[in-house]
């Protein structure tokens, strides 16, 4: 009861700070936070009080958690957190790829321009969509490989409604124009020490059951995890450094001026990619790939090395963002150098997730989510080929600031990050909901067309536009004047602005599918549907022939 | 510390400890007997008392 009392009572502190805060806010934007802030502890506050056992507080015996089982509740929620903001933020996806195309859809109103409307996208895909299936898989992964449940269940869930928050506080601060101005690092001062807070956690919840573990070897997959968690941690802490102008008031200024600012937000913008979409997507794809194949992984060593050239070399590869700018040329060198290095062990551990798949080939074309999975492998090494292609110098003078660099992320993004995910969610479902079989295979595949079509629309139209802006811009007259105007670059793009936009509605399209696949699946239903694959089998021709004499042979 | 020493010892010392770390920890995965372990590790996945489905 006393800690009953003593939670409550501090969360209600929370409630009555936040609110003094917001109603002695120096902006808008920072009152709107402290208010959701007020909300959310509110919030907290009733459940604490609505939700405990009172009558075993009262008999004085704690209902324990059943030690026999695995802590599956906070996966099952990050499923639906991740399936959700994944909906949203594609949406927004294709509500600013439309208004690239139809600038009236900016709607003359500073909320809904491009410019506030744009990393509401990015972060919604990457940190909402991607972070929330990274949490919930690491979750179930770390439990399965150590044997263990997770260690601290309390700070498991406090990552998971804290996580929440974050992603809440930082899309609507964007909407208010609330923004350190850092690519994929928006976030001002308070919510990024709120975000180091959940991180922390994280980190515990995740060194803790693998400290706890059963198993005395740790699984590869929690290697790249932990990678994952431990530089994310680094780079937030280091990129974020900044002084607020006032304790009561959103804005701040970085504690880096000028190249070195510039680098120090390359190198946590490379390495969120490094780390974020590629090592805590790899983690995914070393335990899901092999268990839906039902095959150990192809080489566990080619894993290993796999695993430390990426965290050796990705680090370095940062400045190749920074070509022909104020960087010293040194450093742009150096990360041109080790972004190509870094081709090896990415193809290294593309060929170590397709042959995992040797000797069951046969399920790609019986098992969709297999299928998936080969895509995201194949567009993993597709992305991680453009990429070092696109840091040498000499290619990065024609390709930086087009739309090619937006053509390549979203391959990487829809085809690798995407594709995975959705595979890993409709591995998850039915056995994190105790279901027999998704609700349907073939609407799986459904899914798979749908959203390879609107990949391939997505980055052939942005190869084309990203080419031909860059060669319009550097395209020089005989009497040695710039041949177009930035304008007629812009217009000349019209049309695969639209295929873009296709693309990304197909893509969509491909996730409302598996929303519905989800809902059903957990609504215990089953959809009544031929399989896959038929082998035909002809009863009448199965027989010996009789009575034939043999063909004689030609003389 | 000024920025030269650091530059100084990061392309000597600095480069050489992490090539070397690097070198040990792909080293370590060819040592004797390793093929066995890593036989293991790669199933430890799919033990049969594991059922996670």
């Amino acid at each position: 009861m006393d800690t009953l009392l003593l939670k409550a009572g501090g969360w209600l502190a929370i409630v009555f700070f936040a609110f003094i805060a917001m109603v002695l806010a120096a902006d808008a934007g920072f009152a709107v936070h402290m208010a959701i802030i007020a909300l959310a502890a509110g919030i907290t506050l009733w459940v604490t009080i609505n939700k405990a056992d009172y009558a075993a507080i009262g008999r004085g015996i704690l209902k324990a958690p059943d030690p026999g089982v695995y802590d599956d509740d906070p996966i099952r929620w990050g499923v639906i957190a991740t399936i959700f903001w994944g909906i949203a933020g594609m949406a927004v996806g294709l509500i600013i790829a439309l208004q690239l195309a139809f600038p009236v859809l900016n709607l003359n109103n500073e909320f809904t321009t491009f410019g506030r409307l744009r990393p509401l996208h990015t972060s919604a895909v990457i940190f909402a969509f991607g972070g929330n299936a990274l949490i919930a898989t690491s979750y179930y992964v770390v439990q399965r490989t150590c044997r263990a449940r997770l260690a601290f269940p309390g700070l498991a869930r406090f990552v998971f409604w804290g996580y929440q928050l974050f992603i809440v506080l930082a899309a609507t601060g964007y909407l208010m124009g609330v923004t350190q101005s850092k690519e994929y690092a928006e976030p001002e001062w308070y919510v990024d020490l709120w975000l180091t807070i959940v991180w922390l956690s994280y980190a515990a919840v995740f060194i803790g059951t693998i400290v706890r573990r059963s198993e005395p070897h740790i699984y590869v997959a929690n290697w790249f995890y932990l990678a994952f968690i431990l530089t994310i941690a680094m780079l937030h802490v280091v990129n974020g450094l900044s002084m607020p102008v006032s304790l009561l008031g959103s804005k701040s200024y970085a504690a880096f001026a000028g190249v070195q600012d510039a680098l120090t937000q390359w190198w946590y913008g490379h390495n969120a990619v490094g780390f974020f979409l590629t090592a805590g997507f790899l983690a995914m794809m070393y335990y899901f790939v092999p268990k839906q194949a039902e095959r150990p992984v192809y080489s566990y060593r080619l894993s290993i090395i796999h695993f430390w050239s990426l965290i050796f070399l990705y680090i370095w590869a940062g400045p190749h963002h920074l070509h022909y700018t104020a960087l010293p040329d040194w450093a742009q060198t150096l990360g041109m150098v080790f972004s190509i290095v870094l081709w090896m062990p990415s193809w290294g551990g593309m060929i170590n997730g397709l042959m995992t798949l040797n000797g069951a080939w046969d399920k790609i074309r019986t098992d969709p989510i297999i299928r998936m999975m080969v895509l995201a492998l194949a567009f993993y090494g597709m992305s991680t080929f453009e990429g070092p292609m696109m840091s040498i110098k000499a290619v990065n003078s024609l390709s930086h600031y087009t739309d090619w660099t937006i053509g390549h992320v979203h391959s990487g993004a829809l085809g690798w990050n995407g594709m995975i995910t959705f595979a890993c969610l409709y591995y998850l479902v039915p056995r994190l909901w105790g279901k027999e079989r998704l609700y349907s295979l073939r609407m799986v595949n459904w899914h798979f067309w749908l959203s390879t079509l609107g990949i391939v629309l997505y980055a052939a139209s942005m190869w084309v536009a990203g080419i031909m802006q860059g060669l319009m811009w550097r395209e020089y007259g005989d009497d040695g004047y710039l041949v177009y105007a930035f304008s007629e670059v812009v217009s000349a793009m019209l049309p695969m602005y639209l295929i873009r936009a296709a693309g990304g509605l197909l893509y969509l399209a491909g996730a409302i599918v598996l929303v519905y696949n989800v809902w059903m699946t957990i609504a215990g239903k089953q959809r009544d549907e031929k399989p896959m694959t038929e082998t035909p089998h002809n009863e009448d021709l199965d027989k010996p022939i009789v009575g034939k004499p043999a063909v004689a042979p030609a003389e | 510390m000024n920025y030269e020493t650091l530059r100084h010892l990061s392309d000597s010392f600095g480069l050489l400890f992490l090539t070397f770390t690097f070198l040990g920890f792909i080293g370590w995965t060819f040592r004797p007997g390793s093929r066995q372990k890593h036989e293991e590790a790669a199933h430890m996945i799919f033990e049969e008392d594991q059922d996670d489905g």
